[in-house]
């Protein structure tokens, strides 16, 4: 394995698009905002998957795979669900209770 | 085939979070960002399951099954009071996960160069992560002293300690086949990440779990490089990026840098100044602030930590709308910093039932406290410090405040007259046109509500 400069090219328009779109966000959001991040860097399940789910795996990496996809998979599951029901209490004057 | 299949839902599940993001900048649209980011989840872990090299499935359900059942409670069943809590606790799941990641890539496959160098990366950011996270959660469980703790030589010892570990990280870089470094290189993060946040007292939590974020965003970046992945880079980083931004932004309304944050522990400074409780002040009852607020037409409310600590946020809106009722104009000045985490009184105020339109930035809500007949703090303190804009000695000197002393009458709730987080005294509570009202946030407004109440039966 090695690391091609395509990957340091994504990594670098990542980073900016980040700024770019994490400034916009309303400072009345940033809770929200933050779980949400926080959900999305669950995605660090997709490492955990690919170490638990090997053929033959050594007993070190399912131990260490195993917790890895509880740890992310607690962090999508409730950072998603606390997200919703954060933006679910913000609401407008007049606007109706669900 | 299956490979092109799995790169495409990784496109997609990229595309998903970029979108998530964009729509999650006004409340309008932010519920369908999360269902959007929800897709890219699915789409992301179907298309992992799919890839070949995935072949045991019975260890991964298992896991997801458990990860649900604690995830799921600990989403519905969190108080609202509780949220950076929840949020030191998840960065602390996620450090650990690309930590443990990171372990075990390097226990498998010892490699070099670059990718050694992001795995490093990856382990390093992740261990000192989950404990910095863990001490955070701590610190706002109150399980954990919240004072800043701090001691002779600190801030030397702490970069020694970050010294060695990188001089290990880069050891190992050089030697990765040298695996008896690897245990002591992982130690020596924890114990960072440990001290790292000893000395961080609660006013300065904002940062630093905006700033945990960052990290814990990166580390699952570093793991995209070392898995040659582009989902993870890209989702990592966007995380990344979102938890820097949002320390600066909280070091920015505190007029403080990062590494006064980091390494200058606040509230040592300030024990030298005189002791002031002896000035006088003026107090008030409940029925003389009610009647006060009742005759006013226009009304800023300033919430602060104290709101939180006192569960006052639901007795606010009752006040919010008895006056609302009466026609006087209330609205809600909100600090950047006030509450243990960005957003927090925001996120207090629209689960009172509180409309998000009644709920102002300070840039835009400062300029018209000079118009504002009563100024209501309810557990804000240091952020209302008029010694920030005129005393050029106070610690807090610089801070952008919300310019409360100029309403015209300003009414502060607290339980007594000592002084905030950075143990600096208010002049706010000394001004001529200045309430205090003494008591527990809940009960004081309670009382209040009933007098004002009680005025319009009369």
């Amino acid at each position: 394995m090695h690391i091609d400069e395509v990957t340091l090219y994504v990594f670098m328009l990542a980073a900016f698009l980040g700024f770019e779109l994490i400034r916009r966000v309303s400072p009345l959001l940033h809770t929200p905002l933050m779980s949400l991040t926080n959900a999305i860097s669950a995605i660090a399940v997709v490492g955990s998957i690919l170490i638990l789910g090997e053929k033959d795996a050594p007993t070190l990496s399912k131990v260490l795979g195993f917790i890895a996809v509880t740890a992310s998979t607690i962090n999508l599951v409730s950072g998603f669900l606390i997200t919703d029901r954060m933006l679910k209490m913000f609401k407008k004057r007049g606007a109706e209770k669900p | 085939m299956t490979g092109h299949i799995v790169q495409l839902f990784y496109l997609v599940a990229a595309a998903s979070f970029i979108l998530s993001l964009k729509w999650m900048s006004a409340p309008a649209t932010a519920r369908r960002g999360i269902l959007v980011g929800e897709l890219g989840m699915l789409l992301a872990i179907v298309g992992t399951l799919l890839r070949h090299e995935v072949v045991s499935y019975q260890g991964i359900l298992v896991a997801f099954f458990l990860g649900s059942a604690i995830g799921v409670p600990l989403a519905y069943l969190m108080p609202m009071t509780a949220v950076p809590q929840r949020t030191a606790l998840s960065h602390a799941f996620g450090a650990l996960a690309a930590a443990l990641i990171g372990a075990a890539e390097y226990y498998k496959h010892t490699p070099h160069g670059l990718v050694m160098v992001a795995l490093a990366a990856e382990t390093l950011l992740g261990f000192l992560t989950f404990t910095g996270s863990l001490m955070a959660f701590g610190k706002l469980q109150e399980i954990l002293p919240t004072r800043p703790i701090t001691y002779r030589h600190q801030n030397v010892l702490n970069l020694s300690l970050l010294g060695l570990a990188v001089a290990f990280g880069v050891a190992l870089v050089l030697r990765p086949e040298q695996t008896w470094m690897f245990p002591i290189f992982s130690a020596l993060a924890l114990i960072f990440g440990v001290l790292l946040i000893v000395p961080i007292g609660g006013a300065d939590m904002p940062t630093v779990i905006a700033l945990l974020n960052s990290y814990a965003g990166l580390s699952a970046a570093a793991m995209g490089f070392a898995l040659d992945n582009k989902l993870l880079i890209i989702a990592g980083t966007l995380d990344g990026s979102s938890g820097f931004i949002l320390s600066i932004i909280m070091c920015r309304a505190m007029n403080r840098s990062f590494t006064n944050v980091l390494f200058g522990a606040f509230g040592q400074a300030q024990t030298t100044h005189e002791q002031a409780a002896q000035r006088p002040v003026r107090s008030a009852t409940p029925e003389d602030a009610a009647s006060i607020l009742d005759s006013a037409r226009m009304v800023i409310v300033v919430p602060g930590y104290g709101m939180a600590v006192a569960q006052a946020q639901h007795k606010l809106r009752e006040l919010y709308d008895s006056l609302t009722k009466r026609g006087v104009d209330v609205r809600f000045a909100i600090h950047p910093v006030a509450g243990r985490m960005p957003g927090h009184m925001n996120v207090l105020l629209a689960e009172a039932d509180i409309p998000y339109d009644k709920l102002f930035e300070m840039d835009d809500i400062n300029s018209d406290f000079a118009q504002a007949d009563v100024a209501l703090v309810v557990g804000a303190n240091d952020v209302t410090n008029p010694a920030a804009r005129n005393d050029s000695s106070s610690p807090i000197y610089g801070m952008p405040i919300l310019n409360v002393d100029k309403a015209r009458t300003v009414m502060v709730i607290k339980r007594s007259l000592s002084p905030g987080f950075a143990g600096i005294d208010n002049e706010l509570y000394y001004m001529e046109k200045t309430l205090m009202l003494f008591g527990d946030a809940k009960g004081f407004l309670t009382s209040i509500v009933k007098e004002i109440g009680a005025s319009v039966h009369a």
